[in-house]
């Protein structure tokens, strides 16, 4: 049945070719586990992508419950946490994830510098790398903040007047992150709640793109 | 390869394997945000206690008039006090009448006589529905069912109202 759905699409918007272009690539011998073990390390890139997979998933549905406001903000966290069935799991899966994320984005860079896979012709895409992970840790950041409890708050705070200590731009940096000079309040969770929802994933989204099409474009970086 | 047995090729099989696995973690994935989407759904309807809405049996007259009360709502993580509204008269068998003001077409509010052309009608404001004394719809008018009743009962000379349901079941 699918394969007669899938060619009734392909017959009139031909997309075997699209396809073929996204799923059907060479993996060099030096890269595939079956031939030499030590190649998994190739593999934290995919699943520090997997994980951010899992991430904006879990995320979307976390949303059907959250509210991004100081009065309901640790209220709805509660009820989704003890009232929700399954709720426990999802914000568990964001929450770990979370940190997993961070865990195999570091693999995957330290696999790159210590393969030297980031030199010529590859420099561009070790950039979008270092983009990607300021984003990551945009998102961990402005993330920690929406449970809206004391370890939420003080974190905030600390990292608020870590913004504060930018030379020259500090005091402006740190209003416009909180929204307001002295409270880090309602203005503050509302900020950090549209940043960790649509600006940090558009963005990571655009790099991501980036990211993939340039190592189809340049291939893998040979063996060592 | 031999035509007599339906042989699997290498193509076929890595393609099954790999749906099969990328399936299971697929729906690994997804189980838990999909239980805790539905969770609304599979909540127990709740059955609300009945109210003392401040009405003595005595003074309930034999023309519908309002009657509003509060009652406490909880809606997940809010609690509030909200306002219900019941239409109420002693019918001619002496026995009380409790109407939910909610017009069974699209849910807006009726208010007995709520429009001076229909005098001893229901009427709903949004799209002109009406109803009879008792909570009859009235043929050629949108609503395809009565006024829903509010579960009652007197306790002390009291009025004591709970939830609203459709006629016959109340």
């Amino acid at each position: 049945m699918f394969q007669k759905l899938y060619d009734w699409i392909d017959e009139r918007i031909d997309i075997t070719p699209i396809w073929r272009d996204i799923a059907d690539h060479e993996v060099p011998e030096h890269v595939n586990p079956a031939h030499h073990f030590s190649a998994f390390v190739y593999c934290f890139g995919g699943l520090t992508f997997f994980v951010v997979v899992i991430q904006i998933l879990s995320g979307m549905f976390l949303t059907m419950y959250y509210v991004p406001d100081i009065e309901n903000a640790w209220k709805s966290v509660y009820y989704l946490q003890t009232q929700v069935a399954h709720g426990q799991i999802v914000r568990g899966m964001h929450h770990w994830g979370a940190s997993v994320v961070i865990v195999m984005l570091l693999l995957h860079t330290l696999r790159v510098f210590f393969q030297g896979a980031y030199k010529k012709p590859r420099e561009l895409n070790w950039i979008v790398g270092v983009l990607i992970f300021f984003i990551m840790i945009g998102l961990g950041f402005t993330g920690y903040l929406l449970p809206w409890d004391n370890k939420a708050y003080f974190a905030t705070e600390v990292g608020l007047n870590i913004a504060g200590q930018v030379p020259l731009i500090g005091d402006w940096l740190k209003v416009l992150l909180a929204g307001d000079a002295q409270i880090v309040g309602a203005q503050t969770l509302t900020r950090f709640f549209a940043i960790h929802v649509f600006f940090l994933p558009g963005a990571l989204f655009a790099l991501l793109a980036v990211h993939f099409i340039l190592i189809r474009r340049q291939g893998i970086s040979g063996p060592l | 390869m031999s035509d007599e047995k339906q042989q699997v090729t290498r193509r076929q099989f890595l393609n099954y394997t790999l749906t099969g696995v990328g399936g299971f973690m697929a729906a690994g994935l997804l189980i838990s945000p999909l239980r805790m989407a539905i969770d609304p759904v599979l909540q127990p309807s709740k059955k609300g206690d009945l109210a003392n809405v401040g009405l003595a049996v005595d003074d309930i007259k034999d023309v519908p008039t309002r009657v509003d009360w509060k009652i406490d709502q909880v809606d997940a993580w809010y609690e509030s006090e909200v306002s219900q509204t019941a239409w109420v008269y002693k019918n001619e068998k002496d026995e009380i009448v409790a109407l939910s003001p909610i017009c069974t077409h699209l849910g807006c509010t009726v208010s007995w006589e709520g429009n001076d052309q229909f005098p001893n009608e229901f009427y709903c404001p949004c799209h002109g529905g009406r109803y009879t004394k008792d909570g009859t719809n009235i043929p050629g008018t949108p609503p395809l069912e009565p006024l829903h009743q509010y579960e009652q009962k007197v306790k002390d000379g009291m009025l004591y109202l709970g939830n609203p349901h459709p006629r016959g079941e109340a």
